[in-house]
């Protein structure tokens, strides 16, 4: 185990990924002379060159575009978009080629893609710059959405991404990049396992990616009046490893889902139902969600601050389903 | 038309014309410094793009609008903004995310907006402004409002296919649409011949049919004419792009390790600082005296204070707020749409027993 930063675990992932494979090459905006908009491939074009760090104009659909033409073409292109509010340029592309190639083809054709692209709020960038649009995303077949919240998955993710045969969709919550944590050198075992971070009998919350560390804050919070929490951190946003989820509902009777997405049709609203679907005798209580308010998100820090889920309402959320229960 | 070559016209500059270029590029340039000054105060946040270095074109190109003619613009825009007549209290008050700000503190330096003066906001997608500037430049044109719509993007958006698509959109329609690039050379970190097969962005025109000029952007005077030009153009009737050749002096945003260009290639340019260009033509000339430029410069100065002063004493938008206009209030509703706005209550008080 050795110390290193969300952003540093990232890079070691990419650095990984273009040394183990010469077919593996990194495009996008600002990958090369820049060093990454996160800085997450700084030293790479002096490292690997401008033939495998490819700087791209501005032109998100055509890139992600030709990403999915140079996996068809046997390349295995990792395509940086810069943000996931950028993404929506490329939607097109995404939903109608990379998503459907395979099944519509009749099994011919994979496409072997991974896209990487930083997501969330909390920084003050207003309504353009803040989306959490990852369950757009999941909503697709034929495309798989990870999310790694922890430096650990930072860092392995990227390299079981590359062992999948279809697209996959990388999702760095922003706000992470500095945050410093434990890496663990073995990868995880698969990119499709939920991992508990933290074990807890009275109620269950489940998150994925930058909201995984307001949930342990809150953990903490709700342990000092006694409430256990279990947090469940998905990883995986399609598919959905539903199998954790109720397990861990069976045994505590609650769940909170917190997701930095709209509440309505959110991720949330799809594990809600879930739970509904495969847990609904082991309630104990109404499944609750604690997502971002209803509004495209504001500038100023006081309303932004309310605008997101935040540690204190995830304890009230949580208080409010065990307080009359324990 | 290449409006680079057009040999400097003779005519004598006039004084209060000379007086007004000057203090509206200082001003923006003393906003712009003291935005920077804020930002590593903490009293704005997020991303800031200053315009220091760009303040020939606003100032120069927006002079050949109306009132009544519209202006669609990027996240650098507080200097389109200023010039635009916003008041410089509202937009500094809008960094501060204050309630007094032009955009009630909801969108900060990125989005201002001001409906009265049509400004249709800072655009913070890079290219999405274009489309927007054909519809309402098509809104005019529909309702026999002759007017124009000056749309501003930087060389990066070139290469969207939103550049290329309004470009043929506006061409096709005949739609009044000033295309204004303020060709910086650089997009974030990435050189113009990095993004570019062509680099010269006003050739781009031809292929859509639209009449395209390229002009020195550090040399208001030369932006204001090419600009009155092109206007004219546009008000008979269809599009018209304009490249202003300019320079960034900062980083992108606040901060960059601007890795991507040489500090030589910087130091060159600064020596093509618009507002010391222009100054040291007004005295070469006899039309302004060092005094004037000190008065200036004070003046400048005194209303970027007062901008400060009054977004210091703005107040905060309630939290309660916060899901105000999301959607327009309908007749009859005080609070926005109930039912809109907020998500389904938790049945969380209608608790059962667990059989
Ligand atoms: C669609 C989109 N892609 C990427 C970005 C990130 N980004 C913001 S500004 C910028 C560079 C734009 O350069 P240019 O159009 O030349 O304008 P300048 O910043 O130089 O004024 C980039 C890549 C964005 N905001 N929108």
């Amino acid at each position: 185990m050795s110390r290193i930063t969300y952003r540093e675990a990232v890079k070691a992932g990419l650095r990984e990924a273009l040394i183990g494979d010469p077919h593996v090459f990194l495009m996008g905006e600002d990958v090369g002379r820049y060093g990454g908009a996160y800085a997450c491939s700084k030293g790479f074009l002096e490292e690997f060159g401008p033939e495998r760090i490819r700087d791209t104009p501005l032109c998100e659909s055509t890139f992600v575009g030709a990403g999915i033409g140079a996996a068809l073409g046997g390349m295995r292109p990792i395509v940086e978009v810069m943000t996931v509010n950028f993404s929506l340029l490329a939607l097109d592309q995404i939903v109608n080629n990379a998503a459907t190639l395979r099944h519509m083809s009749g099994g011919q054709f994979s496409v072997p893609l991974v896209v990487r692209m930083a997501t969330g709020g909390g920084r003050q960038l207003a309504a353009q710059h803040s989306h959490s649009l990852e369950v757009w995303y999941a909503h697709v077949p034929g495309i798989q959405v990870v999310a790694p919240a922890t430096v650990t998955d930072a860092r392995h993710m990227l390299g079981l991404a590359l062992r999948e045969p279809d697209p996959v969709f990388i999702f760095e919550h922003a706000l992470l990049y500095p945050m410093e944590g434990e890496l663990d050198e073995s990868p995880p075992a698969d990119l499709l396992h939920a991992a508990i971070r933290r074990p807890g009998n009275d109620v269950t919350v489940v998150t994925y990616g930058g909201s995984l560390w307001k949930c342990l804050q809150a953990a903490e919070t709700l342990a000092k009046s006694g409430v256990e929490a279990e947090v469940i951190d998905l990883r995986s946003l399609r598919p959905l490893d539903m199998p954790t989820v109720l397990a861990s509902v069976a045994r505590t009777h609650r769940a909170v889902i917190v997701d930095e997405g709209w509440k309505t049709c959110s991720l949330a609203a799809e594990i809600s139902a879930g739970i509904m679907e495969g847990g609904f005798y082991d309630l104990d209580a109404p499944v609750a969600r604690v997502c971002s308010i209803e509004a495209p998100m504001p500038y100023a820090k006081h309303l932004e601050d309310a605008a997101l889920p935040q540690p204190e309402g995830i304890v009230s959320a949580v208080m409010n389903l065990v307080g009359r229960h324990v | 038309m290449n409006a680079l070559e057009t040999p400097r016209r003779a005519a004598p500059i006039d004084r209060q014309h000379a007086l007004d270029l000057l203090y509206e590029m200082k001003r923006i340039r003393r906003f712009e410094e003291k935005c920077a000054e804020l930002y590593s105060a903490g009293h704005i946040r997020g991303f800031l793009h200053l315009y220091i270095g760009e303040e020939a074109v606003a100032v120069g190109a927006l002079r050949a609008l109306t009132p009544d003619d519209a202006v669609v613009s990027t996240y650098r825009e507080h200097g389109h903004a200023l010039v635009r007549g916003v008041p410089a209290g509202a937009v500094m008050a809008e960094m501060y995310g204050k309630a007094n700000g032009c955009s009630r503190g909801r969108g900060g330096s990125m989005h201002l907006f001001d409906a009265g003066r049509r400004l249709y906001g800072g655009n913070a997608i890079v290219g999405g402004g274009l489309p927007l500037a054909a519809g309402l430049a098509l809104a005019d044109r529909m309702q026999n409002r002759p007017v124009v719509t000056a749309c501003f993007f930087g060389d990066g958006a070139v290469a969207e296919g939103e550049f290329h698509e309004s470009m043929n959109l506006a061409a096709l329609w005949k739609l009044p649409v000033l295309f204004l690039c303020e060709n910086n050379r650089y997009a974030m970190g990435t050189a113009l011949e990095r993004h570019q097969a062509q680099t010269d962005i006003q050739a781009k025109a031809a292929g859509y049919g639209v009449p395209a000029a390229a002009v020195d952007g550090m040399d208001v005077l030369a932006v204001e004419e090419a600009a009155r030009t092109a206007v004219s153009i546009v008000r008979a009737g269809g599009p018209f792009l304009l490249e202003a050749r300019t320079y960034r002096f900062r980083a992108h945003s606040m901060y960059d390790a601007e890795l991507y260009r040489p500090k030589e290639e910087v130091e060159q340019w600064k020596q093509r600082d618009p507002i010391r260009l222009f100054e040291t033509r007004l005295l070469a000339e006899a039309i302004l005296t060092p005094e004037d430029i000190a008065a200036l410069e004070v003046r400048a100065a005194a209303d970027v204070a007062e901008a400060v002063a009054f977004a210091e004493a703005g107040p905060w938008e309630p939290v309660e707020d916060l899901t105000r206009d999301v959607y327009t209030p309908r007749a009859g509703d005080s609070s926005g749409r109930p039912g809109l706005n907020t998500a389904a209550a938790s049945d969380a008080d209608k608790r059962r027993p667990r059989p």
